[in-house]
């Protein structure tokens, strides 16, 4: 009920203006950048990520690529185009703003991820290890919460993200508005706030541990229409 | 802030016209503090105008900061396809902004 008339659509139109923003060093927009599906093609590439690159010689998600492209095509450092990644309430960041447009074009398109390639099967590997991994100030790990059936805090109930059917309707909402702060969020916030939840090291933005966590529960919760992006509590 | 975007759909339903229209608002309802600990000060949609067909349909006035980014809807009798509807709003700072759509 609370996703009829959300305002992710008014997200996803400032998103589009920004995709056609020429921005950086070198004024250019991010039209041209490759999401997978060939260069300028945005419908249905959020389904299809995170997946590896030639280019970059690396998998990459949403939003590791569009920091590629930012530093390959606009020319901007990473430092710069890092600086902000999370929004607050009056001003939601760049990534999360391209985000919602990116992922609201594939909306309707089945959830497929890479998992052919070798760097795509030993990234899926890395991530379900580091979601069963223990560590950090409280000895936590993903499955602490995500690993038993019938769990919540407070009255989230908590899927099982390794399982199919608890990672399908997940996997597919995200990213995803909160009601609750009226912002939109992206699946590297999600991660990154999981890991503050947990006391441990905050997680490099877009690093090949959050890009293999997020290939994991992607490829877990494949093949579900994308029906995002979400409106959460 | 600038007036962030609108996004509007109006579809006919047996002869009542259903309009549904987004707005980008921070709705600030003047109780709300800020990091300092100072009040924001309110600032809020005021006035939302409903024309059809250049013929105002509903004028509304609003009375206190909703939630942000609110959605509207309205119930017009008496459209048809294709007719225009436009929605515009003024805040209580003098703000406005307006958009428009067919009915579909």
């Amino acid at each position: 009920m609370i996703a009829e008339g959300s305002p992710v659509e008014l997200f996803e139109l400032q998103g589009e203006e920004l995709w056609k923003k020429p921005q950086g060093p070198k004024g250019v927009s991010l039209e041209q950048c490759d999401l997978g599906l060939g260069a300028g093609v945005v419908k249905g590439a959020y389904a299809r990520l995170p997946r590896y690159f030639n280019d970059a010689d690396r998998v990459m998600d949403l939003e590791s690529r569009l920091l590629h492209c930012m530093m390959t095509l606009q020319g901007r450092t990473r430092e710069q185009a890092t600086l902000r990644v999370f929004g607050n309430d009056d001003r939601p960041s760049e990534m999360e703003l391209l985000s919602a447009y990116i992922a609201g074009q594939s909306r309707g398109a089945r959830m497929s991820p890479g998992t052919a390639h070798s760097k795509e099967k030993a990234s899926y590997e890395l991530g379900r290890a580091l979601y069963f991994h223990r560590a950090g100030a409280w000895d936590f790990s993903c499955a602490s919460c995500h690993g038993e059936e019938g769990k919540r805090i407070r009255m989230q109930e908590l899927p099982v993200l390794y399982r199919p059917e608890h990672a399908r309707p997940i996997m597919a909402t995200w990213p995803a508005y909160r009601v609750s702060n009226s912002q939109f969020k992206t699946l590297q916030w999600r991660l990154n706030d999981c890991y503050r939840q947990m006391r441990m090291p905050e997680p490099n933005f877009a690093s090949d541990s959050t890009v293999a966590l997020a290939l994991f529960l992607t490829v877990t919760g494949k093949g579900e229409p994308y029906h995002g992006p979400g409106t959460k509590r | 802030m600038a007036a962030g975007p609108m996004k509007m759909r109006a579809t006919l339903n047996g002869g009542v016209t259903d309009v549904r229209v987004l707005m980008t608002h921070p709705m600030e309802t003047g109780q709300r503090k800020d990091p300092d600990g100072k009040l924001v000060p309110l600032h809020f949609i005021q006035n939302v105008t409903v024309k059809l067909n250049g013929r105002t349909v509903v004028e509304s006035q609003i009375s206190q900061g909703i939630s942000r980014n609110p959605v509207f809807t309205f119930r017009l009798k008496g459209g048809a396809k294709g007719d225009r509807i436009e929605v515009s709003w003024i805040d209580n700072q003098g703000e406005t902004n307006q958009t428009e759509t067919a009915v579909a």
